[in-house]
């Protein structure tokens, strides 16, 4: 038994202590962004912020929910989170339902698969896609947001690779009760498919809550803009700033900055440990086949 | 329970009294089939076919003015001004020194942290580390930047911590053109690695525990099995990992790279999705930007082809 020698004993002991320090390394970061946020805005720039709280208050949290512009984008971006998932929660998973079907059973089968793997593959780029969104009338709008990555054919993958996994005799037995495909797919699939679902849901949330990119170049009127644009355009101005080591007066907006960083985190960190415990069944079933 | 022993003894009536005919009737229903796809279908062929048909634009000297059908067709004029720029070499040259650097680090950290992770015996501790290690995957690159941006400035915590306990100088890690790429490659390895593991947790998970008896009976310590079962177990998703990656050396993040640079190190910092952004959408050369980005499109294409092809039979991988 190796692991009651003692040079193994020692190495499991060195192992744990570096791991551990590793995965707190990851949370760091946030965690000192957390402490300046919570301290008032004196020492915060002076620097002086490590791993605890000076002159605790929550003055820059006060702020940031005061400010208007803050607050709408919020909003905008639980509207665009909300939506955009159960719309491509709906489509994605009926359509990986039919594409899961075997070729025997649904002769269209590859024709459509390969039919959406050339757009994994190639894509019209930037300007066409914008051109497009443009001549659509679709400017300005939620749905410029959410429908052009509507379709992920990857998550569809994923989804029907599971599917397949799925045993055969349920299906019949649903199909010998006189069950439809689409009663077979709400009633079977989809209740037993739920650790691919969770990962996907939670991969559509965060991609929905954390894309700033499509809100720069769709999206004109500030009270439409979803809250990662809205920090995104926050975040570059004061990156400007810092560039220029002799303006560095604008920092007093430090502890704001850092109480608006971790607000716009805080749902990810909130969704995120009651799916996690789903991902390495669901991406793993997805991933890694026979 | 009763339910389903009820569902079973229906299943079996039915079974019986009509042994093809509704069996049939649940197969045969392909149109239904059909119209579960269309939505995805008509949705996909809005956004990416019909953009794709915009590639055009790349012969043409577009002008919003006149639209497609009226500019000016010009052969292959932006390609030609593409390569006989300077500038485009040298951002296809970081592309890939940004890309293939991750790309490689990226497998081989991920790997090492595997193999330590599968070490912890304690569950709870084990859990608890990997729930930390994946967080950082899921966090934006906004997010990131806004806390990089603040912990590695001049004043900020990183810097702080090095004058302090080394008495060296403060870095310009964002603005100085060799940090800054020390910088995307750290930051990215930090925030991936983690959730990189998964799939080489996984193939862990998969490996038959009685190899490892079998070893342990034959005298082999925990070293000798690691070299000599653990290692080559993993190396075939090793293999598929590295050759799907491929496809990806002319992405190098657009998300990171847009949100951490600034005109002072376009130099060391500047690659091709960010160059298309600037000449494209905000000089307004929509022609010679698609024509940078088909060029760019063409390349992966190949690329992702022939790792696909080599991943199938090196490794048997396919992805559907």
């Amino acid at each position: 038994m190796y692991h009651k020698t003692i040079p193994y004993r020692i190495f499991s002991i060195i192992n744990n202590v570096c791991l551990t320090i590793l995965s707190v390394l990851c949370l760091l970061p946030l965690y000192h962004l957390l402490m300046v946020s919570l301290s008032s805005s004196a020492p915060a720039n002076a620097g002086l912020v490590t791993f605890w709280p000076i002159d605790f208050t929550l003055e820059a949290y006060a702020k940031t929910f005061n400010n208007v512009n803050f607050l709408t984008s919020l909003w905008v971006s639980v509207q665009r989170t909300i939506l955009g998932t159960a719309l491509a929660l709906i489509v994605n998973t009926v359509a990986a339902y039919a594409l899961s079907k075997e070729t025997r059973v649904f002769r269209a089968r590859n024709v459509y698969l390969w039919y959406f793997v050339v757009t994994m593959l190639f894509s019209g780029g930037l300007i066409p896609g914008y051109i497009l969104i443009l001549k659509l009338g679709l400017m300005n709008s939620l749905m410029a947001l959410i429908l052009p990555g509507l379709v992920a054919v990857f998550n569809i993958i994923l989804l029907l690779n599971f599917f397949r996994t799925v045993p055969k005799d349920l299906e019949e037995a649903a199909f010998i009760d006189g069950a439809g495909h689409f009663k077979t797919f709400v009633k079977i699939y989809l209740p037993v498919s739920l650790p691919v679902i969770a990962t996907i849901s939670l991969f559509l949330m965060v991609g929905h809550w954390n894309a700033y990119f499509d809100g720069i170049i769709y999206i004109r009127d500030a009270d439409k803009l979803p809250l990662a644009t809205f920090m995104q355009t926050i975040i570059v101005q004061a990156d400007m700033s810092k560039l220029d080591p002799a303006a560095v007066a604008n920092l007093s907006q430090r502890t704001i900055r850092a109480s608006q960083i971790f607000i716009s985190a805080l749902p990810i960190l909130l969704v995120y440990p009651f799916l996690q415990r789903f991902f390495v069944t669901g991406i793993v079933v997805g991933a890694v086949k026979e | 329970m009763e339910a389903n022993m009820e569902v079973n003894s229906i299943q079996q009536a039915s079974l019986e009294s009509q042994p093809g005919k509704k069996r049939k009737k649940g197969f045969n229903q392909p149109w239904i089939l059909h119209l579960m796809v269309l939505p995805a279908a008509i949705m996909v062929f809005i956004f990416s076919y019909i953009p794709m048909s915009g590639i055009l634009m790349a012969f043409q000297d577009y002008k919003p003015a006149l639209g497609f059908f009226d500019s000016e067709w010009v052969g292959l004029k932006h390609f030609r001004y593409m390569w006989e720029n300077d500038y485009f070499l040298q951002i296809t040259w970081n592309t890939l020194f940004f890309a293939c650097s991750k790309i490689v680090l990226n497998l081989i950290i991920p790997f090492i942290f595997a193999l330590l992770l599968n070490e912890v015996r304690r569950m709870g501790l084990k859990r608890t580390i990997q729930t930390l290690v994946y967080l950082p995957h899921f966090l934006s690159w906004v997010t990131l930047s806004g806390i990089l941006i603040d912990i590695l400035a001049q004043t900020g915590i990183v810097n702080q911590f090095l004058t302090s306990v080394f008495g060296i100088k403060p870095i310009f890690f964002l603005g100085d053109g060799n940090w800054f790429r020390f910088t995307i490659i750290a930051s990215d390895v930090w925030k991936e690695f983690g959730f990189n593991t998964i799939i080489f947790l996984a193939a862990l998970s998969g490996i038959n525990p009685s190899l490892y008896e079998a070893a342990e009976v034959d005298g082999a310590g925990r070293w000798k099995q690691t070299i000599y079962l653990t290692i080559p177990a993993l190396i075939p998703i090793a293999i598929v990992i590295a050759t799907l990656a491929l496809g990806n050396v002319l992405n190098a993040n657009f998300d990171q790279i847009f949100n951490l640079y600034s005109p002072l190190i376009y130099q060391q910092g500047d690659i091709i999705d960010t160059f298309v952004y600037r000449e494209g959408l905000l000089s307004g050369q929509f022609s010679f930007a698609t024509a940078v980005n088909l060029f760019k499109s063409v390349i992966s294409l190949v690329l992702i082809v022939v790792s696909y092809r080599l991943a199938y039979r090196f490794a048997g991988y396919r992805i559907f």
